[in-house]
């Protein structure tokens, strides 16, 4: 490539774009070479279908969550707006008039008001679709003010007037001259002195431009009054809306998503872990955790095979007969089938291995079973939730999400913390274990599943027995006290019986009714969740549906840069695949790039570092490594050589923010990093 | 002019004065007039109804709008232009870049058989704004009859004295006027003027002489005053509109008054309700403490490692870096008691604000206050800068963003307390 230029420098050359739109299709990056033949093109598409259908539910969940954020906002604006359109000459009106209705919602000058103009014009343009417009845009960049905005609106609304009929009808509403509603995100980063000029001169001129500002505050609403002074604010009629907590939209997130048969997909613990601890720990962002969750689904059709099969019931029978030698030797390998194999008798494992039809048959079968485990599943752990979300503490967590962690992880009845539990659980008041019956008994009508069907009426005995409990209990109480009261003896005797009955009650402590009934039904809930909540390692073939590979998902979601750095440094191979490069821990390979010897070999040193001493260690370990050829070249220049390789590493170093020059001592420069010594 | 006297109350020296200045139509005036007093002393009203009501051609500026030179010259220019082609009917605009433009144009304008043989009146409200924009604006505007050779005055509205503004190159000195503060005399006087149709103006002045009993301690805005009288006399007139009290009673009105201006007080005023809210309640006769203001939202919600560097951040504004290692190094031998203040440290660290740190001083508070191992991911430094944005930290310095960034933190003692606990 040629310059004109005579004189010399750095000349930046943009890639022609056109030569290199060579377009793949995207299911072939799920071609991983070898493994061609095995449905990728299948799974891609599953991929596609099963993330369409996640992320369709989200958005209607998240179009749920906030319906009334938003009803209340538009029910904010149709009113302020109807606070314009009244122009009844009352006399308290014009005063208020000069007020600005601000929504302020929890979630300079010149560009500010250009970016203003140009904004709302494009917006006319899309409107009306005609090319005017756009040439006035052209013009109006010049020179915009207030005046020209609101001669612009005056225009806008007397054209669109004859077209508003039309407009009318659809959507059902008057808005005749209607406001501007101006939304400013992220409040907190606005210049105060823009805004404040912005709310003052927008007041002025409210009579002929309606505007009404919308505030997003990730904060408080305090920030209100630190942004702007009291003579700017008194200009704002605000009102406040607060939208959800963003961990309670994670949680509805998790229970519409992940808590259900509706989709097949599902996380195994240390996944759920992690994405909930970067929701947790980090940002607090819904959609990153969408994002995480799509992640952890591509990722896992892209690395398990038999993800073939994670799809709805019917459709994985119809895969099942179509699945081809190859995918039945993978079958073969899971660890979780080998396991179900050999507990099956001798023929049947014979058959197994070696009937394929049989083993389709076999695997139909398997697959249904694990349908029918997560449905079961999910009404216990919702039942067992009811349970413990209301106890002391929360040994088992107080959202359901720890909850189904632990259920995943393990054997949840061997945890310290379910014995815990329990022991609460035996302690309950009356009312309370009625309550959460009645809850419990709701979810299981929910479902029409056979077995559980009959948990339901269980409960629903339950909870008549301990409304006949009462009516018994009456009747207890009245012929107890009348037994005790009607003894008359003397003080020793008296005393002696009190003794006795005492002794009695410590021994055999007689339960009441209610106890031996609450008992039963804590053991019934044991019993439920130990036939229930096995974790999801015990099935077989659990791993056509359970994304394990939780440390990709933490390396691409949790990215360590200064990590990769120090390891791309310390340890070479791990990125190149060198061999030669490959060495012991704590020495230096003198064939490593320049960089990571200069990089171990400061590591070794304190907070300032002498350039001379570092450049003769480098020349050591580097000519280690030169001896054999150094007859080629003379020592002299062998030297120079090596000189300028020492400075153009310590030079990447300083680049890389490693160390900088200091003014302390003028032949040392200062590490910015510390550790390593 | 007993028409005007009507429509100007409590200022009846500064009118007087100005129509001195004035003089007859052809007459010229003083080149520039500064008017300045305090907010909401009848600075613009006085001067804007002098003006209408003696139809002199005048030109009303607020400089607050014009954020460029050329958009308030080019301002000027038009409705001049405007006001002399009223009967033209033609408008076309003008472009103006410079204020040499300017008095050129102003020539041509000022030609026009409209405005000839009177004096053109220029009002620069918020003239304070000019003293951002281009130095040869204000003295320009300062002998601009000088500089056009024409019959023009050009008033400047402030709420800052003339001292302040006065170039140091020096300038033609206009003449100052000052608008004192209204006295509650005044005030009660112009704010039982504007009575409504539908009650006597001796009753609504009973209630004017309530409003200012409660709020004159702490308010002495005019137009705050207006607001709040026209927002709370609907429920002064409760008692007379139910039929409970007649419009004399006064006692009882104030009785059933009172308590409720001192609640606006606490609300409205501070604009932690908006008035229509306001308004709401006062129909619904619901207790107003139900309705929470915005200062009630306190809480503000942050992921869990964010509140961490949160509170590292105020740890290292408001200790001493030579406290770290005693404060978060487990071994870290024994303290000297002996003079380990110095004499000026003594006064708290509260009082003199929170000092910049750098990044890595951060992190390192970061770590030793964590339980668990914390991996510098780049989560912890975008949090950082999210931090940033929400300006509970600030970024201090502007040079060395890539080796050491320093930062402050701008959150308060109890915000960290309720974000620890």
């Amino acid at each position: 490539m040629a310059t004109s230029s005579v004189s010399k420098g750095c000349f930046v050359f943009k890639p022609n774009f056109k030569k290199r739109k060579i377009s793949v299709p995207v299911e072939d990056y799920f071609n991983k070479g070898k493994n061609e033949s095995e449905d990728s093109k299948l799974r891609f598409e599953t991929y596609q279908l099963i993330w369409q259908q996640m992320k369709s539910e989200t958005e209607r969940l998240q179009e749920e969550l906030n319906k009334n954020l938003f009803d209340s906002l538009i029910e904010f604006l149709r009113k302020s707006y109807s606070g314009f359109q009244k122009s009844s000459r009352d006399w308290g009106c014009q005063i208020k008039l000069r007020e600005i209705p601000t929504a302020a919602l929890i979630l300079d000058m010149k560009h500010f008001l250009q970016k203003l103009v140009s904004q709302l014009m494009m917006d006319c343009c899309v409107d009306e679709e005609t090319k005017e417009g756009s040439i006035q845009v052209a013009q109006k960049k010049t020179h915009c003010s207030m005046d020209s905005l609101s001669s612009w609106y005056t225009n806008v609304t007397r054209k669109t007037d004859p077209k508003m009929p039309r407009k009318k009808r659809t959507s059902s509403s008057q808005w005749q001259s209607p406001p501007v509603v101006l939304i400013l995100k992220d409040m907190e980063s606005f210049t105060t002195k823009v805004l404040q000029d912005f709310i003052i001169i927008s007041s002025q001129h409210l009579h002929e431009f309606p505007l009404i500002l919308i505030f997003g505050i990730a904060t408080s609403p305090i920030i209100i009054h630190r942004l702007l002074p009291h003579a700017v604010s008194s200009l704002l009629c605000i009102e406040l809306f607060q939208s959800l907590s963003c961990k309670e939209h994670l949680t509805t997130v998790l229970d519409k998503l992940l808590l259900t048969t509706q989709f097949p997909f599902k996380l195994s613990e240390k996944v759920l872990q992690i994405l909930t601890n970067i929701f947790l720990y980090h940002d607090f962002s819904i959609q990153n955790f969408i994002k995480g969750l799509q992640l952890s689904l591509l990722e896992h059709f892209y690395s398990q095979p038999l993800s073939v099969l994670c799809c709805n019931l019917p459709e994985a029978k119809r895969r099942i007969n179509f699945l081809s030698d190859n995918q039945c030797e993978n079958i073969r390998r899971l660890p979780s089938f080998r396991r179900y194999v050999e507990k099956q008798a001798s023929e049947k494992q014979v058959a197994l291995l070696t009937n394929e039809r049989f083993l389709k048959e076999e695997i139909q079968s398997l697959l249904e079973n694990l349908h029918v485990y997560h449905s079961n599943y999910f009404l216990v752990l919702r039942c067992l939730h009811q349970f413990t979300s209301s106890l002391p503490k929360y040994p088992l967590g107080r959202q359901i999400r720890e909850l189904y962690c632990t259920c995943l992880e393990k054997n949840i009845w061997d945890s310290e913390e379910y014995v815990s539990a329990l022991q609460l659980l035996r302690m309950l008041a009356k009312d309370e274990l009625m309550t959460i019956l009645q809850k419990c008994f709701k979810i299981f009508k929910s479902t029409s599943e056979k077995q559980l069907g009959s948990t339901a009426k269980r409960i629903e005995e339950f909870l008549a027995q301990f409304q006949n409990l009462d009516e018994a209990k009456e009747e207890e109480d009245t012929s107890g006290s009348l037994s005790k009261g009607l003894q008359k003896t003397d003080l020793y005797h008296l005393q002696k019986s009190l003794l006795e009955m005492k002794e009695l009650r410590r021994t055999n402590k007689k339960q009441t009714r209610f106890e031996v009934l609450r008992e039963k039904v804590v053991n019934f809930i044991d019993s439920l969740v130990r036939e229930y909540l096995l974790p999801p390692e015990t099935q077989p073939l659990h791993e056509v549906v359970y994304f394990t590979a939780g440390h990709t998902l933490r390396e691409h979601l949790n990215a360590a840069p200064r990590i990769a750095l120090h390891t791309a440094l310390n340890n070479p191979y791990y990125y190149l695949k060198n061999e030669a490069l490959k060495s012991e821990e704590g020495c230096i390979p003198n064939v490593a790039p320049d960089i990571c010897i200069a990089y171990k070999l400061h590591l070794e040193c304190s907070r300032l570092i002498n350039l001379v001493d570092w450049s003769e260690a480098f020349a050591t370990v580097v000519t280690a490594a030169e001896k054999m050829d150094a007859d080629s070249a003379t020592s002299e220049e062998r030297n120079e050589i090596i000189h300028a390789r020492f400075i153009r590493a310590v030079s990447e170093l300083e680049l890389l923010g490693f160390i900088k020059p200091t003014k302390q001592k003028t032949d040392h420069v200062a590490r910015l990093t510390w550790g390593g010594c | 002019m007993p028409h005007l006297e009507n429509m100007v109350l409590c200022r009846e020296p500064q009118v007087s004065t100005l129509q001195a200045l004035f003089g007859e139509r052809h007459h010229f005036s003083f080149p520039s007039i500064f008017i300045y007093g305090h907010t909401a002393s009848g600075k613009t009203y006085v001067t804007q109804t002098l003006l209408k009501t003696l139809e002199l051609p005048h030109v009303f500026v607020n400089c607050v709008e014009c954020f460029t030179s050329r958009l308030l010259l080019e301002q000027i220019l038009n409705k001049l232009n405007h006001l002399c082609s009223s009967e033209d009917g033609c408008s076309t605009q003008v472009t103006c870049e410079t204020f040499n433009d300017f008095v050129r144009l102003f020539k041509q304008v000022t030609k026009a058989e409209s405005l000839k043989d009177q004096t053109v009146y220029i009002v620069l409200d918020k003239a304070e704004y000019l003293r951002d924009m281009e130095a040869n604006l204000l003295p320009g505007f300062l002998r601009l009859q000088e500089l056009t050779d024409r019959n023009v005055t050009v008033l400047f509205l402030s709420e800052i004295v003339w001292e302040k503004f006065r170039p140091n190159t020096g300038c033609f000195e206009p003449f100052v006027l000052y608008f004192p503060d209204y006295s509650i005399g005044n005030l009660q006087k112009i704010l039982s003027h504007d009575h409504p149709p539908e009650y006597s103006a001796d009753f609504y002045a009973a209630y004017i002489n309530i409003l200012l009993g409660v709020f004159y301690t702490v308010c002495r805005d005019l137009k705050e005053l207006r607001y709040l009288a026209v927002l709370n006399f609907p429920k002064y007139c409760e008692p007379v509109v139910k039929g409970e009290a007649n419009e004399r009673d006064t006692r009882k009105l104030w009785r059933n008054i009172e308590p409720h201006l001192k609640r606006a007080m606490q609300t409205v005023y501070l604009r932690e309700i908006s008035s229509s809210q306001w308004e709401k309640l006062q129909k619904d006769d619901t207790d107003p403490a139900q309705l929470k203001g915005l200062s009630a939202y306190t809480h503000v919600e942050l992921p869990y490692y964010s509140k961490f560097i949160l509170i590292a951040a105020y740890l290292a504004s408001y200790n001493p870096a030579r406290t770290d290692k005693r404060f978060f190094l487990k071994h870290h031998g024994k303290i000297k008691k002996t003079n380990f203040l110095k004499k000026h440290e003594k006064t708290s660290n509260h009082l003199l604000g929170p000092k910049p740190f750098p990044l890595d001083r951060l992190l390192a508070i970061l770590y030793s206050i964590v339980d668990s191992r914390v991996a510098p991911t780049a989560n912890i430094f975008s949090q950082i800068t999210s931090l940033v944005t929400l300006q509970l930290l600030t970024l201090v310095g502007h040079d060395d963003q890539l080796d050491g960034p320093k930062y402050k933190c701008t959150v308060s003692l109890d915000f960290i307390r309720a974000i620890a606990r």
